[in-house]
């Protein structure tokens, strides 16, 4: 799978969203998009990602 | 020969630009020729844009316009003029990127923020001691009235949710992500994007500090998403928000609302 530019190898089936949490990300402050299409938030635990998917994640600090 | 003159075609029997001026004002008048300011005397040629401008003399609001036009290059003021861009957030970037976008000329704007300007929004946000007080949407609709009187502006008073994204930015080109709590940006990004297929979003990340200028960029990490920002520098404790790096990052936002009304989607 793709990530941000960087191939990475999943060693099992998961969700977007357990993927997600175990990289730490806090879903609150992020975007995803997967192959070229937005993921909506609420259906990131429906999510299961595959090999061939590629994912923008984009995560978001404060200030404005 | 036709040529526009301060917003109006005229036949002229002239030559050059000096030969223009000569005719219709004086000396010392300033002189912009197709959206350039020129020193030199220059051939004219059918279709020129001239203006001719007197120093410290108020122009008629109709000769106003075509000279506040006249340093916009022709045909892209025109496209310009058709935008219609939502800025969402009034702090920092916001209330910038609406003055930027409001001296270019930008048709219309949808300005939305639900607070009121404070003292500590001065050290960098685009108010004054006599707005405070004020609803931010109003304060900056009245600067910009006093900038270019010449745009649309349009104010909500309204915290903007997933629940009323879709009627808010309904109908407008771009929106800008201009919010301060990283929840918030998340939120408008996903929810413009997923509920629009057309809307553009510039949205910022990563602008606290004074570390290098040159950190901050404008990127297009998805499809219609373009960020601005160094990416990781977030407001904290011991890291604040200052003038600087704030408008360098509102400056990216706002070249890239010009360049995306400009037909060009590249960062």
């Amino acid at each position: 799978m793709k990530v941000n530019g960087t191939i990475i190898s999943l060693d099992k089936s998961q969700s977007l969203f357990d993927f997600l949490k175990a990289q730490k990300y806090d879903i609150t402050k992020i975007a995803v998009e997967r192959n070229g299409e937005i993921v909506p938030r609420a259906t990131y635990k429906d999510v299961i990602l595959d090999d061939e998917d590629t994912l923008e994640i984009v995560r978001f600090v404060g200030g404005g | 020969m036709k040529v526009t003159i301060n917003g109006k075609s005229m036949e002229l029997d002239c030559q050059t630009a000096f030969e223009v001026r000569e005719q219709i004002g004086n000396q010392t008048d300033l002189i912009i020729l197709n959206g350039f300011q020129i020193e030199e005397d220059c051939k004219i040629s059918e279709n020129d844009v001239l203006t001719i401008i007197r120093k410290g003399y108020m122009p008629e609001e109709e000769e106003l316009e075509s000279m506040m036009m006249a340093r916009h290059t022709p045909n892209v003021h025109k496209k310009v003029k058709e935008g219609k861009v939502a800025v969402a957030g009034l702090g920092g970037l916001g209330s910038n990127i609406a003055i930027m976008l409001a001296r270019i000329g930008v048709g219309k704007l949808l300005l939305i923020d639900f607070d009121v300007v404070e003292p500590s929004n001065l050290n960098r946000q685009s108010y004054n001691i006599s707005h405070l007080g004020m609803s931010k949407t109003t304060a900056l609709k009245k600067q910009i009235e006093e900038i270019n009187p010449f745009i649309k502006v349009e104010t909500q008073n309204i915290k903007v949710t997933e629940d009323n994204v879709s009627e808010l930015f309904s109908g407008y080109d771009i929106v800008c992500e201009a919010f301060d709590k990283p929840e918030a940006k998340s939120m408008l990004v996903n929810v413009v994007l997923d509920q629009f297929t057309d809307i553009k979003i510039v949205a910022a990340s990563g602008m606290a500090g004074y570390d290098s200028s040159n950190l901050i960029k404008t990127a297009k990490p998805m499809n219609r998403l373009y960020l601005c920002g160094d990416f990781e520098n977030g407001a904290r404790i011991g890291q604040g928000l200052m003038a600087p790096r704030v408008q360098i990052c509102a400056g990216h936002q706002a070249n890239m609302v010009l360049r995306l009304l400009l037909g060009i989607e590249d960062v």
